[in-house]
């Protein structure tokens, strides 16, 4: 294909997500499109999966049937939501094995809020009400994603994300409302879990390098820091309905913007948890791949066997 | 209270309830997501299960107990669980063993206590059948699998086939409570299907290529409260929040 060739398919592929088209698995599409998708959905992928694991910590520890019921179900729904957003990634020409071998070499990176330990029941409803409210509000916009296959799975996973931060914040809620211990437990799972989900929507604009072309693409509709406001104006009334206080002595209302104010984000742990040295970053990494390698003997009976029967089947014909 | 029918109820519901307890462990450690979200699948059937036991079983006792209470705050000579669903999770061909051994039964088993004079244990089995049909048929195509795999994997599968089987027995067993019901037409008689459960295990391990344990003796005591050491430690897990955070709302 000669320079002007390709030049003119780029342009006419811009046009198509300037006219909110989808662009789906057959359509051409740019190389570096095709790699920063990889790399984001996958991300996405790995996020689910490793993020069953703080809260998989509590499911034999719930303090009730009914709780232990929806938790199961949560962390399976995110199982589920790692299938599909990884069938989704695999139509873009790379396998769900390969993005694991991404994972476990520490290649592909995951959300960092699973770098934080699970240390109480009540950090279950705070991973609920913040990190799932926090994932759906970087989320939402994605349901318009110019990349159809990615574009139609946030919808199925948002709108689970969404009963899973209303069932957390019930837990919380509960606890709120509960003994001064379950109080205590409540607020300093909050205490804890603040910071991490401010840092969820990344680092500030003026450090975001990517956002730019992102934003062109729609695989980014609002920046970082936007995303990061609206998180926080969202989560602060919903705290103070329940009698529990953020954990930030700058916070204020400032009446101008329309939006709170609010105290300065510890970048030095949010760089030291994404380059790996946050609390849980080995556990989760070893957890995940000797679940993997422990599997192996597993995944090669399956396929061995639907060989066999395979042949068996042949020869029957034959 | 009439305390054969919730001793009765006890026995049926602590299988589901340490087998899901055992199932909820593997959450995340599966060794593909599909199996992974399968196990946990069986799980959280298994617990629904169990809250519907446990909150007949509150009712009957009407005392102030509650499916958790009951679930969570007995002591370990109090649970009548058969040895089987309490065994560990030694590697994926013990769970599997483990399940598709007790899936043979529980199937059975509720295909009979659908016909119970007691409506809602009636309603419960015609609930739970279809999701234990669903668990038989995932055990016993994993138990095939397995055995029919690799070398490695049929190793593997025969190797919990013969340490699980002793416990296969057990599950035949009846208590005084059993019998009372049993004659009352409400409970189920596991007699008569005993027959019918090793000849369905047996044609499906046949069928994976394994070799079919030849025991003489068998393992017992769960029926009883009397566990193996294993069940200790599940239990202080999910005791837990129970226990240090007595009387609270959750």
């Amino acid at each position: 294909m000669s320079e002007a060739q390709i030049k003119s398919l780029e342009e006419e592929f811009e046009a198509r997500i300037a006219r909110n088209e989808k662009i789906e698995p057959k359509d051409w599409m740019p190389e570096k499109y095709r790699k920063t998708h990889i790399r984001q959905m996958s991300q996405h992928a790995h996020s689910e999966i490793v993020g069953m694991l703080p809260e998989g910590n509590w499911i034999t520890r719930a303090p009730s049937l009914r709780r232990k019921v929806a938790l199961l179900a949560k962390v399976q729904d995110e199982a589920g939501h790692g299938l599909y957003l990884y069938s989704a990634t695999e139509t873009l020409g790379v396998s769900r094995d390969e993005l694991f071998e991404q994972l476990h070499t520490g290649k592909a990176k995951y959300s960092s809020i699973f770098n934080y330990p699970t240390v109480t029941w009540a950090d279950m409803g705070a991973i609920g009400w913040l990190v799932d409210g926090a994932a759906i509000i970087n989320q939402v916009p994605l349901c318009g994603a110019s990349y159809g296959p990615y574009a139609r799975a946030m919808v199925r996973v948002c709108k689970e994300e969404s009963f899973h931060q209303r069932q957390g914040y019930e837990l919380i809620l509960t606890l709120a409302k509960g003994t001064p211990e379950q109080k205590e437990m409540a607020q300093d799972a909050l205490n804890r879990f603040w910071w991490p989900a401010l840092m969820m929507f990344g680092p500030r604009d003026d450090d975001s390098p990517n956002t730019e072309q992102s934003m062109k693409w729609k695989l980014k509709r609002k920046t970082n820091d936007e995303l990061r406001q609206q998180f926080i104006d969202q989560t602060v009334p919903q705290a103070e309905l329940i009698g529990l206080t953020i954990p930030d002595p700058d916070l204020k209302w400032n009446e101008d913007k329309g939006g709170y104010d609010s105290g300065k984000i510890n970048w030095d742990e949010f760089w030291q948890v994404v380059k790996g040295h946050g609390p849980c970053n080995k556990k989760r990494m070893n957890t995940r791949v000797a679940a993997w390698e422990n599997g192996q003997w597993v995944r090669d009976a399956a396929i061995a066997h639907r060989e066999k029967q395979e042949q068996r089947k042949m020869n029957k014909t034959a | 209270m009439n305390n054969n029918l919730y001793n009765y109820i006890l026995g049926i519901a602590d299988n589901s309830l340490i087998l899901g307890q055992r199932l909820g462990e593997l959450c995340g450690h599966g060794p593909s997501l599909e199996t992974d979200i399968a196990c946990t699948n069986i799980s959280l059937d298994l617990f629904g299960q169990v809250r519907s036991y446990f909150q007949y079983a509150a009712q009957i006792a009407n005392d102030g107990r509650s499916e958790d209470t009951i679930a969570m705050l007995r002591t370990e000579r109090q649970y009548v669980n058969v040895l089987l669903v309490e065994q560990p999770n030694v590697d994926f061909a013990y769970t599997i063993t483990r399940q598709f051994l007790f899936d043979v039964y529980h199937y059975k088993f509720l295909v009979q206590l659908q016909k119970s004079n007691d409506a809602t244990l009636a309603a419960i089995a015609k609930k739970s059948i279809k999701e234990v049909s669903y668990h038989l048929r995932f055990s016993s195509d994993w138990i095939k699998r397995l055995g029919d795999g690799t070398e490695d994997s049929h190793n593997r599968i025969q190797n919990a086939v013969n340490d699980l089987w002793a416990y296969t027995d057990e599950l035949f067993h009846q208590t005084p409570a059993d019998k009372t019901m049993i004659a009352e037409g409400i409970g189920v008689d596991t007699l008569k299907f005993k027959d019918n459960y090793f000849k369905e295990a047996t044609e499906v391990l046949i069928e994976a290529t394994l070799v079919v344990p030849d025991l003489e003796y068998f393992q017992k005591g769960g029926k009883e409260g009397v566990h193996t050491e294993h069940l200790g430690y599940l239990l202080a897990e999910m005791q837990y929040m129970q226990r240090t955070y007595p009387n609270m709302k959750w």
